[in-house]
């Protein structure tokens, strides 16, 4: 920490710029040199990155009052001429207030569409409680109302956290295949020409929505996972330990456990732009065990490199590990 | 990008000083473990620290300190380490203060908060914080309520809501930078105001 030591820094003027830089950049002006700016002066101390931490989070939590569509007025008051000083009264009437309206704008009716770009990940959560993770690379589109819960996996992968309601299930779309919860924590993973769900916990049922799609619905237990692909669906099993490991990216990490170069590199590809090409059958078949931030792509491959004496060139945006 | 405003700073760079723990893989655990915890923390703090003024920054010390901290490594698990940092924290003040304030100690002592309950069911926890950001939006000062609700509910741009309100775009953005500001401290500061030291339970 900077600053006198006795002296605590100043929060107040720490969030004043936190929600200051935030202004700025939540209209949409904002410029690499914006970012760059911006940057400087996060990394100039933690003070800073915590203050715009905590002010942002409250920011993007404000969404869900999208729920209310128009919202509603709070009792005619004076505008007061300190922010706070009329606050605990104000509190106490708007609490009251609130919870009387709060069932009516509980749900939001509108669709809303989250994304991920690569290397990002993202949490969601509904009114309703439910929760959704989003992983690298992903389109997720959702709609929770009080008639129905549905979402659509549109690519990429989500961990679904749901709150289960019997009179009201919720449903993940996904290409041909339709994820039902019976109260569940699931993981759903799509990619061209491949559907992945995964249950760690709970129940839920998989089924095709389509004509001539093949296969017929499936009721998983926790460790289940099913892969529905051209040849229809199949369901193996995964034990608790290996189940962590493919939730690591939850932590942003990837954890392998004697995976092929080749699984581990086009693990890698899909949270960065750096990409690792491996072409030689002799690397792509060796083995490795051990985590990793889903960004470590140049740890990866020094660690290739360092382990199995593999040349590593860097080609413009691409790592080659070559023999 | 949906129609949510806004990048996601956390994941978008990367620390310069070489420490262990990324900077998005450290702002996410930041948000996600300690930034709920605030009220909790303010609480405890108020408990062992006589001048109420300076609760604030002390707090806003501890967030200070975790971060640095973990930033060469994530404590696991966070809750107790949070309220670790925050008690020597209040134990080194207080040395430097020299106050021997014996209550003050005491108290600290037998506090008992307890580090690693349980969170209440999720869905309650959901409607509650609705409820948080309901009020914490309602008891804004009028301008910067109205800036805010144009903004998020409504999804104006800065010219349509200067043009509502009838101020320049610059004051919009004072607005709304304020509103944000105060958006956060109100949200933090109606949960502090519960018995419990979760700041979960109503």
């Amino acid at each position: 920490m900077t600053g006198e030591p006795h002296k605590p820094a100043s929060a107040k003027d720490a969030r004043a710029e936190a929600s200051a830089w935030l202004e700025r950049r939540e209209f949409g002006q904002w410029s690499p040199t914006d970012q760059a700016a911006f940057d400087a002066w996060a990394e100039a101390a933690p003070a800073n990155m915590v203050a715009f931490l905590r002010v942002e989070q409250v920011w993007q939590r404000a969404d869900r009052l999208r729920a209310l569509g128009r919202p509603m007025r709070p009792a005619p008051q004076e505008v007061p001429r300190h922010p706070l000083s009329i606050l605990p009264k104000l509190v106490a009437a708007v609490a009251i207030l609130a919870t009387i309206g709060m069932g009516a704008w509980f749900y939001g009716p509108v669709e809303r569409a989250y994304e991920t770009p690569i290397g990002i990940r993202k949490t969601i959560t509904f009114a309703d409680g439910s929760r959704v993770e989003l992983n690298t690379d992903t389109v997720l589109r959702a709609r929770v109302t009080p008639n129905g819960r549905y979402a659509e996996l549109v690519k990429g992968e989500a961990f679904f956290d749901i709150q289960h309601d019997a009179a009201l299930p919720f449903t993940v779309l996904a290409g041909a295949y339709r994820v039902t919860d019976l109260g569940t924590k699931f993981i759903v993973r799509r990619e061209a020409g491949r559907l992945e769900v995964t249950l760690v916990e709970g129940s839920a049922e998989v089924e095709p929505i389509a004509e001539g799609v093949p296969g017929k619905r499936t009721v998983l237990v926790p460790g289940d996972i099913v892969v529905a692909s051209a040849d229809g669906l199949k369901v193996t099993k995964k034990t608790s330990p290996a189940l962590a490991n493919q939730m690591a990216w939850r932590r942003g990490l990837l954890i392998f456990n004697h995976a092929t170069l080749a699984d581990a590199a086009a693990q890698f590809n899909r949270y960065n732009t750096k990409r690792l090409i491996i072409t030689a059958p002799s690397v792509a078949r060796r083995t490795i065990g051990g985590t990793f931030p889903t960004s470590g792509v140049e740890e990866f491959a020094e660690v290739a490199k360092g382990v199995f004496g593999f040349r590593i060139e860097n080609r413009g945006n691409d790592i080659v590990i070559a023999p | 990008m949906g129609d949510t405003p806004g990048i996601d700073v956390e994941t978008t760079h990367q620390h310069p000083s070489g420490a262990r723990v990324s900077v998005s893989d450290l702002n996410a655990w930041f948000a996600r473990e300690i930034l709920p915890l605030e009220s909790a923390l303010m609480q405890f703090l108020r408990r062992g620290w006589r001048n109420r003024n300076d609760v604030e920054d002390l707090c806003h010390d501890v967030f200070v300190h975790i971060y640095e901290s973990a930033s060469r490594e994530i404590p696991h698990p966070a809750r107790p380490f949070a309220f670790a940092v925050a008690r020597n924290l209040l134990i080194d003040r207080i040395r430097r203060e020299n106050i021997v304030s014996i209550e003050a100690v005491a108290d600290m002592e037998t506090l008992g908060i307890s580090v690693d309950e349980p969170g209440p069911d999720r869905s309650a926890i959901a409607r509650q914080e609705l409820r948080r950001l309901q009020t914490a939006l309602n008891g804004l000062p009028e301008k910067w309520r109205q800036t805010v609700v144009m903004r998020k509910i409504e999804g104006l741009s800065r010219p349509e809501i200067a043009a509502r309100l009838g101020v320049a775009e610059a004051t919009v953005s004072q607005y709304l930078a304020q509103g944000m500001a105060a958006l956060a401290d109100l949200f933090h500061t109606e949960a502090g105001d519960g018995p419990s030291d979760t700041g979960n339970t109503p």
